[in-house]
């Protein structure tokens, strides 16, 4: 049995009236990738961000490796080994590719030196197949390309945990295609993937657990395929009217969603 | 040769060229020349939270006052002066590390307005706390015997060594952890935050920083001129023309505060001058013209480009068109 990473118990986090996450209970086993799913406004992001400590959890607790991370600030989850990228890329937009690698490399992976940090960062653009732009700056790179370059700083930091906040949105099909590989390679070096995503595309071919959140609460958790076929999860995504005619016009697949 | 011995050598000569005043020149030039030291001093500190940062502090003048008049209380209560400088940098940098804390929480425009309130702030204190400070009224102090050109050249060397204590941090900053990540704070600080800075630690040291050796530019200031009171000391066109003249080298980069100073000192030299009545008004001018034209400084300008744009229309628009296409 592997172990588990990252524990979320009963979080809940409210602005002012607004209850953004909603008493969610998740955990993570080492080295799993898992899908967090929900329409807009769900609270993924806020979830993502109690976890990471930009937003601290109204109530409720978080441990990772058997730590509780709670009240942490976001710098102490980076070098705890918590990385994260943005569904707004955040480059170093004056510095190079390289010097925004390295700024990981150096703090996140906590390297003694800025020339050992350069080192480093070189072979994560290798990795990323950015080593053709180390000299650029971050701003002359297109999206596809900042969002690689958010892949190789997260992974410079040598994280055990990877949160993706949609890092396929607005990417065209091969650039995701491209990602995708990418994120797969990621795993196999036994890093915990959370990635968090609206193209069914992206969550069907990595994912071995979706959990879905709606209106700050968990409302389901499994395998992919089971996900699309579950009733509360379509009413979420297409409203109650739609999710009945979709059963009624199809009472097989109504049949199996009520089980 | 790499960047930073060629900024290394050129900081050498420029000292070395002020340190030589007092062979040639009259004592209004080394005048000019100490007081151009003292402001590389406190142009170099403001880089570290104004350039590597990007924090515009205007709270220069409250650093240089504290260290005005912490040196000049401590050598009253009988201190040798060596010692009231020591005690004058200590204080400042203690003052400026506990108000950073608070004070660093402020970003962008609320930051400037903060920092430029803790200087008036100070001076009214200073000004009002009679018994101590004298007030209004001012304070003297021990004047150094061996007349005005001995005393003139110990203050040219005291400075010049404070502006090279200054410069020497500043390239170790620049080339360390503690550079790149104050850079990086510049640029993103969420994104800093987010890669593991610890930011707030990193800001508070660059405040920190660029108090310490106002502090003792301060202090020295005091000894040297034999008397300070509020005003002068705490005088906000300091607060100002401190940023400016960083803005002017280049902020953020090792030299650009050291060429920004003398850019604009000898420039205000020529307009005090010439223009008497005018030369606020020039400084107004010079603001603005670096605001639009001058964002990165003069060290940021490509002069390869600029001199092949006024050569290439000082020869008019026949060159393209000799271009094979």
């Amino acid at each position: 049995m592997s172990s588990t990473i990252l524990v979320v118990e009963q979080v809940s986090r409210r602005f002012g009236g607004i209850v953004a996450v909603d008493d969610v209970t998740l955990a993570l086993k080492q080295g799993e990738i898992v899908a967090l799913i929900g329409p807009n406004g769900a609270g993924k992001t806020t979830l993502v961000n109690t976890i990471t400590g930009v937003l601290h959890a109204s109530s409720g607790r978080i441990r990772f490796q058997d730590v509780d991370v709670t009240a942490q600030r976001p710098f102490e989850a980076a070098r705890r080994g918590i990385a994260r990228t943005f569904q707004v890329v955040q480059p170093f937009p004056r510095m190079t590719v390289l010097q925004n690698v390295a700024a990981g490399a150096l703090f996140g992976g906590k390297l003694a030196s800025v020339a050992e940090a350069t080192e480093a960062a070189r072979e994560q653009l290798e990795f990323t197949g950015l080593s053709a732009f180390a000299d650029r700056p971050a701003s002359a790179l297109t999206l596809a390309g900042r969002k690689r370059l958010e892949l190789a700083k997260s992974m410079a930091m040598q994280p055990k945990l990877l949160l993706l906040d949609e890092v396929n949105a607005g990417l065209n099909a091969s650039e995701i295609d491209g990602a995708l590989r990418l994120i797969r390679q990621i795993a196999e070096r036994g890093v915990t993937i959370l990635v968090i995503e609206h193209l069914m595309k992206v969550v069907l071919s990595l994912a071995e657990r979706v959990l879905v959140l709606h209106h700050g609460e968990l409302i389901a958790e499994g395998s992919a395929n089971d996900i699309v076929r579950d009733q509360r999860v379509i009413e979420a995504y297409l409203g109650e009217k739609f999710a009945r005619r979709a059963s009624a016009a199809n009472p097989k697949f109504a049949q199996r969603t009520q089980q | 040769m790499t960047a930073t011995q060629r900024n290394c050598l050129i900081f050498a000569l420029w000292v070395m060229a002020l340190a030589a005043t007092p062979l040639w020149a009259s004592n209004y030039i080394v005048r000019l020349a100490i007081t151009i030291a003292m402001y590389t001093s406190l142009t170099l500190s403001w880089n570290f939270i104004g350039g590597f940062t990007g924090y515009p502090s205007f709270s220069t003048a409250a650093f240089f006052g504290l260290g005005c008049y912490a040196g000049a209380l401590s050598q009253r209560a009988g201190m040798p002066m060596p010692l009231a400088w020591a005690i004058a940098t200590l204080f400042v940098g203690a003052f400026a590390a506990a108000l950073g804390a608070i004070i660093l929480r402020l970003r962008g425009h609320y930051f400037a307005i903060g920092s430029i309130g803790i200087v008036e702030v100070v001076r009214l204190i200073v000004s009002s706390w009679g018994s101590l400070t004298g007030g209004g009224d001012g304070l003297n102090l021990p004047l150094l015997g061996g007349g005005p050109n001995a005393v003139a050249r110990i203050f040219l060397g005291v400075m010049l060594a404070i502006m090279v204590v200054t410069f020497i941090v500043t390239v170790i900053v620049d080339r360390s952890r503690l550079g790149f990540g104050l850079r990086c704070i510049e640029q993103n600080e969420d994104a800093a935050d987010m890669v593991g800075i610890n930011t707030v630690r990193y800001k508070v040291t660059a405040y920190t920083l660029s108090a310490l050796l106002c502090g003792t530019v301060g202090a020295a200031y005091a000894s040297w001129t034999g008397y300070i009171d509020p005003n002068d000391s705490f005088s906000i066109i300091m607060t100002i023309k401190v940023p400016v003249m960083c803005m002017l080298g280049g902020p953020g980069s090792v030299l650009g505060p050291v060429v920004g100073t003398a850019a604009f000192m000898l420039l205000e030299e020529v307009f005090w001058a010439n223009f008497l009545d005018y030369n606020r008004a020039i400084l107004g001018a010079v603001i603005v013209v670096l605001i639009f034209f001058l964002p990165g400084g003069l060290l940021a300008l490509s002069y390869r480009d600029l001199v092949a744009r006024l050569a290439g229309t000082s020869r008019g628009k026949k060159v393209p068109k000799k271009v094979p296409t």
